[in-house]
């Protein structure tokens, strides 16, 4: 285990630094691109923080639609498992299969779901406009 | 380009065109726009002051597009159509190792969020969606047979509507693009396979008219830009395109997030523009966020093949899901 800071602590200190000394002291391109990198590392710290409870999540809605299979206890292994699992959901819409009927509503519901929660990491403001109470 | 070159280059390009010698000033790259380069800059030239912009392509023998190659040609096309453009000053030469062109800068802002939000913008955000109407309608009536210069743009091929040419093309960059796979993505593609508009006329379309291309005062609309991706095609693909929800940056209503639909559409009726079928309308604003969530995995593919360092581009591959949770709404008919 790593020592204090922790990662979200490091990485708060790095948006701090652009938000706070890059942005104010930079105009034009400088300036925006600090702006784009500051929202990218506040984005990793809401990955870092919601990422386990969302694979999680995915894996479970994926199970729902196409039968339950173990999830991997490690994480490269469960990214590229849901890589897999995402194609062969893929592969089924373009067969037709979610064209009507209740499995169409259950697909629709798993990706709201699944889309939601990857807004609450890249878009948390957009992510809120679409939640509905009740919603993950 | 550094901006030394840049420099050098404008002085001598423009004092070749006003009987030099000329002297740059204020010269500066402006932020944004991932595709290409722009450079504000003043020019004392013998026939007086030229506030201008030079629109350059990013790198040498950058992939170009025909809509790229004829910027310059579009937007005199536009200006003599009385459509609200920058006036376009001089078409580039050999002078930098890009292609390039010079226009007049026009007084304003761009960028979407202080439209919708800006308290000086509140006449503007009245008038604002009735100009677009109007411009757009004056773009449409733009016809090949008086623009030969224009032949080269890209156009439906043989025996395809201009929809399913559209549809045609940007499912084959998702699947090129092969980052991940995208199921939201999958249901849109064959919804919109199965809802395929009718043939249409083929007129100019702009092909990214939206907030955030035009030039705005407390006015109104001041300069349609980016006139990159026009092509000859159906003119409801603008229309479409125009209610993309990116495109309303935070804004409550689908036109450039200030206006409605049915009022657009009728001041565009007025104005000339083509009569407008509800259904083929809403189904270019489906198929228009597809395309845009499309083009923010293919902006980000560019970053990830080592093609570009920009951080901008790395980071728009993360506003997929924008376009995603839209499509959802669209494809359980929530069309807000």
């Amino acid at each position: 285990m790593q020592d204090r800071p922790t990662i979200d602590e490091l990485l708060e200190a790095v948006a701090g630094y652009l938000r706070d000394d890059v942005m104010p002291n930079t105009q034009g391109r400088l300036s925006f691109h600090a702006r784009v990198s500051m929202n990218v590392i506040e984005m990793l710290r809401r990955e870092l923080a919601t990422m386990e409870d969302h694979l999680a999540r995915e894996w479970d809605g994926l199970d729902h639609l196409l039968g339950i299979e173990p999830m991997p206890p490690k994480l490269a292994a469960v990214r590229e498992a849901l890589m897999r699992r995402n194609e062969a959901l893929c592969e089924r819409i373009r067969k037709g299969e979610a064209d009507e009927g209740p499995w169409r509503l259950a697909v629709l519901s798993h990706l709201r779901r699944v889309t939601l929660d990857k807004l609450e990491v890249s878009n948390p403001g957009l992510a809120a406009e679409y939640r509905e109470p009740g919603d993950g | 380009m550094q901006k030394e070159e840049v420099q050098q280059g404008l002085e001598r390009f423009i004092a070749a065109r006003t009987g030099g010698p000329v002297t740059v000033s204020n010269l500066a790259r402006l932020s944004g726009g991932a595709s290409r380069e722009t450079w504000s800059f003043d020019a004392d030239t013998p026939q007086g002051r030229i506030e201008g912009i030079l629109r350059a392509d990013p790198v040498p023998g950058a992939p170009t597009i025909p809509g790229r190659e004829l910027e310059y040609h579009l937007i005199k096309a536009a200006w003599n159509a009385g459509v609200t453009v920058p006036e376009p000053l001089w078409d580039g030469d050999d002078t930098f190792p890009v292609k390039f062109f010079v226009m007049r800068r026009v007084p304003g802002e761009t960028l979407g969020a202080r439209l919708i939000r800006g308290e000086q913008y509140a006449k503007a955000r009245e008038v604002v969606p009735y100009q677009l109407a109007r411009d757009l309608a004056r773009i449409h009536a733009i016809r090949e047979a008086d623009h030969p210069e224009l032949a080269g743009l890209e156009r439906p091929p043989e025996g395809k509507t201009s929809a399913e040419a559209q549809l045609d093309h940007y499912e084959t960059s998702y699947r090129t693009a092969e980052l991940d796979p995208h199921p939201v993505f999958e249901l849109a593609i064959r919804w919109l396979r199965q809802h395929l508009p009718p043939p249409s006329e083929l007129v100019l379309v702009h092909g990214d008219f939206r907030l955030g291309n035009f030039i705005f005062d407390e006015t109104g609309v001041k300069g349609i830009l980016d006139w990159e991706l026009a092509h000859w095609g159906d003119p409801m693909e603008d229309l479409g395109w125009l209610a993309v929800k990116s495109w309303r940056f935070g804004g409550r209503l689908p036109i450039a997030g200030v206006g409605t639909r049915e009022a657009f559409i009728e001041a565009y009726e007025a104005a000339g523009g083509r009569k407008v079928n509800r259904q083929h309308f809403l189904w270019y604003e489906m198929f228009g966020n597809l395309k845009w969530g499309v083009i923010t995995m293919t902006q980000a593919a560019t970053y990830l093949t080592g093609r570009s360092r920009s951080v901008e581009l790395a980071a728009i591959g993360r506003r997929t899901a924008e376009t995603e949770i839209v499509l959802l709404e669209l494809l359980e008919g929530r069309w807000d």
